[in-house]
């Protein structure tokens, strides 16, 4: 605790400037520098995607589980999409479909996430007054904003929206007669693409310099929190990744508006015979799986990130085999590159190629599985205390391993044959990458909301939004794999035209009313986060009793996080229960020397070092007194 | 009117959550449990994992045994009855491992539940546990893999010589299917060739088109290798037969194939399922446009020697659309003639 007296007593140069200016609006609101005004804007508009989404997938979902509804009702949201007689539109529904999996990807689980919790904990878990370029971040949210704004006006154009599914594969996302979609709507989705990449990229240079740079005295990487490695290494995944996406994208441009094959080639459509040969429709794809496989670790480490955290504070236990994770999470960010083409088993690819993609994709189920066990470890012998956080992390674990074990089925490129394409593919991702990303979302945001807005959400309506949803997500996904061992397609308006496929009428009824009732119970969340911003309990300083960083500013930190100098770490993140200790956690800040009760053999031998970098900090504060 | 029952739903269920939201708040500040670090909720929470394990794992068992026939496509071809065989066994791998990590899972919760009097334990790491799981399910996926490669291998090795070859070529929105005829070779195609008569695109200045014939279904002779030649002429599609346990994408650009042996007819497997209207069909599992969900085609497996006959009774695409022929260099319109006389 000596730190902290120390830092709270010292004065620093930096916190002059700015304890005497009120800042405006439009600086503090909306054009802001600081990391945790720009984190919570990319939550609040998270949050607004999510919404748009999910309300998507129940429109769509309508049409699947009671496809003899009348949809009159819908008619003022949707107008003409719904015809004569009440019934969706079949280009409508891929259209639907599209913006889901497009919003719920990009705009939710990679903006929302990333965005949030990267811009938010960076600086405060390492040390940090900040981001390494606050303008480059306002950049990074605004160009989100941007991006949103323009696919939100292509919700609403005549032709509507791209329709091609959320991997936009030419030729049907290259012309214009394949599908109405395929006009405006793409060219406002490759234009809002096109920013979203751009801010994908500013904000994960800042994170990266950040991390390297900008860590307080003592925060070496081998002290850093999970939340932090797994952050870092997202923003390395997305900054190799993003621009082969955006390559691929602007090939297509090209093959859109200029008249090149890169893509398109020996097409007959619409009673005309189109000039372009030699393109490949095929290389779009690699490109662009080169970006999405990669993208499904993108979303996910973060939340696997944050879960680690939260289940080592509650069950007041180190985080079993910090090392061992830091490494799957390296061997997961180096693998997921060399695994896109499990995607295309069935595409033409090169067969032979396709057992190579095989091995390497069930080889990066090795650090997945690691991963899980450890989780379970650090549960075992546990004190455990049941937060919301606490629990949505525990639900994460538990998608992580659905969802995983059935990547098994799909890596395998024999059994992948029948299953590409199917329902079982829309039930393993939706478990492994929706639901586990978007538990660890949810899970975040109970977590360190009383750092983002000084006061707590409740607990009760907290575990009834778990459980409503956990149960729900399950209900949801888990028959989808039914469905998708009998064979039905996705991307399908309606089964009826096969025999194969006409029957289970009532199990997707049922998963459409679960849907509805997954999606209504989110609004117990949105009631208990807005409401709690403003009349929540307020929450003391360090409310989950947690050993990081961010805990050791004050309630609501200002500019600049810490009051006076930036607290030293002498210690990993994660000493929670250690034996001789009084309390059963000790903050980072806490040196080893003022806890010779608790040090290992090891850690005794660090105190003498430490003793030497204490008198140096000494000489440092003494300087700066006296120049105030 | 719908607009006005779902408003007033919204605020309904609005009001409902408040009142929910502002009663137990005040029952928790009486009772002073948001003092304390766990409160009585921690040990319903704790409890509640175990409700789940056995409330879902007793449904999921259930589910998956009543309905097994259902959601379980019986299978009609060789290479199918292999890639089942490897998805049942890991099917019996990864459910096993599904089980015991979702017991862990919800007990733990419940057994390590918060107790003042207890503390959890300092156990930072063990390397011989992290190397034991990370060996053993890689020895584990390693096994899984050999099974799928050597599958795999055989699935897409060239197809036998005698194979019987059908085109399918999709397009927005179904499925063009060719036959090469008597002489066993496709005529090649040209795409710029394509016309409201010759759907396919035809070159039939190569005389192996002569006797090329299409087939509102796919008849094939059940126990010999058969070879999908596809393509497509607009955008991506990719043909499944589910039963066959077959799925290719249909590339504008790039020939793609399939090749399987059939080992039910169509009469066989309706007699196995009781089910007289029981066909084999092609579906189309890559999104193409409008028609996506309404791609169909059957199948109809039929004994080699019906097949033979059957081929043999077919007319030549030019028989009935003579005018393709007109056209061509004065040897090859003679070919042509001769092939439609032989067939009047
Ligand atoms: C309310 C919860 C959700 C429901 C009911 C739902 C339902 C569905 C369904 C049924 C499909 C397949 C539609 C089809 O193929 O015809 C789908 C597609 C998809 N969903 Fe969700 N989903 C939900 C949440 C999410 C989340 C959180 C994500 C984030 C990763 C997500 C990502 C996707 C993607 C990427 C697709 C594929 C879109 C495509 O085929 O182009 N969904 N969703
Ligand atoms: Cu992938
Ligand atoms: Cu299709």
């Amino acid at each position: 605790m000596a730190t902290l007296a120390q830092s709270t007593a010292s004065h620093d140069a930096h916190d002059h400037d700015h304890e005497h200016h009120e800042e405006g609006f439009i600086s503090k609101y909306i054009f802001s520098y600081d990391h945790k005004m720009i984190g919570k804007q990319f939550l609040i508009t998270g949050i607004f995607w999510a919404i748009i989404g999910g309300l998507l997938s129940v429109i769509f979902r309508l049409q699947l589980g009671f496809p003899d509804l009348e949809l009159h009702f819908l008619k003022p949201l949707l107008g003409g999409w719904i015809d004569e007689s009440g019934k969706l539109d079949p280009e409508f529904y891929l259209a639907l479909v599209t913006m889901h999996g497009t919003i719920m990807v990009f705009f939710v689980l990679t903006a929302g996430l990333s965005g949030t919790f990267s811009n938010f904990l960076i600086p405060l878990q390492i040390g940090a007054r900040d981001m390494a370029s606050g303008f480059m971040n306002m950049l990074s949210y605004w160009l989100f904003f941007v991006a949103g704004a323009i696919m939100f006006v292509s919700l609403f154009i005549e032709t509507g929206p791209a329709a091609g599914g959320w991997v936009v594969y030419p030729p049907l996302s290259a012309l214009e007669q394949a599908i109405p979609g395929s006009g405006l709507g793409m060219t406002l989705w490759l234009i809002s693409m096109t920013f979203f990449i751009a801010s994908s990229l500013l904000g994960g240079i800042n994170y990266i310099s950040t991390v390297i740079n900008l860590r307080t005295k003592g925060m070496s990487f081998s002290r850093l929190p999970l939340t932090i490695w797994a952050f870092f290494l997202t923003a390395i995944i997305g900054l190799l990744s993003f621009p082969v996406l955006f390559a691929a994208a602007l090939l297509l441009v090209f093959d859109r508006s200029f008249g090149t094959s890169f893509y398109l080639s020996d097409i007959y459509i619409a009673g005309e015979a189109l000039p372009n040969t030699g393109g490949s429709p095929v290389l779009y794809q690699h490109l662009f799986w080169f970006l999405g496989h990669p993208e499904v670790y993108i979303v996910l480490l973060p939340a696997l990130g944050i879960t680690s955290e939260i289940i080592a504070t509650n069950s007041r236990k180190p985080i079993f085999g910090y090392k061992a994770m830091i490494i799957s999470m390296l061997g997961i960010t180096i693998l997921s590159f060399v695994v896109w083409a499990h995607h295309m088993f069935v595409s033409g690819l090169n067969p032979f190629l396709g057992s190579i993609f095989m091995f390497l994709t069930l080889i990066i189920a090795i650090p997945s599985a690691v991963k899980v066990f450890n989780y379970l470890t650090t549960l075992w012998r546990g004190n455990l205390i049941f937060t919301p956080g606490m629990l949505f992390s525990i639900g994460l674990v538990s998608f992580f391993i659905s969802g995983g074990l059935t990547g098994i089925f799909l890596g395998n490129s024999a059994i992948d044959i029948q299953l590409h394409d199917t329902y079982f593919v829309v039930a393993h991702f939706h478990l492994v990458m929706g639901s586990a990303s978007f538990f660890g979302l949810v899970a975040g945001v109970y977590h360190w909301f009383p750092k983002m807005f000084g006061r707590m959400m409740d607990n009760r309506l907290g575990y009834i939004h778990f459980w409503l949803t956990f149960v729900g997500v399950y209900l949801v996904f888990f028959p989808m794999h039914y469905i998708g061992i009998a064979g039905f397609p996705r991307r399908y308006y309606s089964w009826t035209g096969f025999e194969f496929s006409n029957m289970y009428e009532d199990l997707n009824m049922f998963v459409s009313a679960a849907a509805i009732v997954t999606f209504a119970a989110q609004f117990i969340f949105l009631f208990n986060f807005f409401y709690s911003m403003y009349r929540g309990r307020k929450a003391n300083q360090n409310p989950w009793r947690s050993t990081t960083l961010e805990w050791t500013t004050p309630v609501l930190p200002g500019h600049g996080n810490w009051p006076g100098e930036i607290p030293t770490v002498y210690r990993w993140p994660y000493d929670y229960s250690k034996p001789g200790a009084k309390e059963d956690f000790i903050m980072q800040t806490v040196p080893l020397s003022a806890t010779p009760e608790s040090n290992l053999p090891h850690e005794q031998e660090l105190v003498k070092l430490e003793k030497e970098i204490m008198a140096e900090e000494q000489e440092v504060l003494v300087a700066n007194e006296a120049k105030s | 009117m719908y607009g006005f029952l779902i408003a007033v739903g919204v605020v309904l269920l609005l009001s409902l959550i408040w009142m929910v939201y502002r009663i137990q708040t005040l029952v928790s500040v009486v009772k002073g449990s948001d003092k304390k670090i766990a409160s009585s909720s921690n040990s319903v929470n704790a409890f509640l994992f175990i409700v789940f394990l056995v409330l879902f794992g007793g449904l999921m068992v259930w589910y998956s045994v009543k309905e097994f026939d259902n959601y379980t496509l019986p299978v009609a071809s060789e290479h199918g009855i292999e890639t089942d065989k490897l998805f049942w066994v890991t099917m019996a791998v990864t459910g096993f491992i599904f089980i015991i990590t979702h017991i862990l899972l919800f007990i733990f919760p419940y057994k390590y539940r918060y107790d003042e009097k207890r503390t959890a334990s300092f156990y930072p790491d063990n390397n011989k546990l992290e190397v034991i799981w990370t060996v053993v399910p890689a020895i584990v996926l390693t096994v899984l893999v050999i099974g799928g490669y050597q599958t795999w291998s055989d699935i897409t090795a060239p197809a036998p010589e005698k194979s019987h070859q059908v085109e399918l070529m999709g397009y927005q929105f179904g499925w063009e299917v060719r036959y090469p005829g008597m002489d066993g070779v496709l005529g090649s195609h040209d795409y710029r060739l394509t016309s409201g008569t010759n759907a396919s695109g035809i070159d039939f200045t190569d005389k192996n088109a002569l006797d090329d014939f299409t087939s509102p279904v796919v008849v094939i002779p059940k126990g010999e290798p058969v070879e999908f030649k596809i393509r497509s002429r607009d955008v991506l599609h990719s043909v499944f037969a589910p039963h066959m346990r077959l799925k290719m994408d249909a590339v504008p650009g790039m020939p793609t194939r399939f090749w399987f042996v059939p080992t039910k007819t169509t009469a066989e497997m309706r007699q196995e399922l009781g089910n007289d209207e029981f066909v084999y069909e092609i579906a189309c599992t890559e999104i193409c446009g409008r028609g996506h969900n309404a791609m169909r085609r059957v199948i109809e497996v039929v004994e080699p020697a019906e097949y033979r006959k059957w081929m043999a009774e077919q007319k030549p695409y030019i028989v009935n659309n003579p005018s393709l022929v007109e056209n061509l260099t004065p040897d090859l319109k003679e070919l042509a003639e001769i092939t439609i006389s032989e067939h009047k």
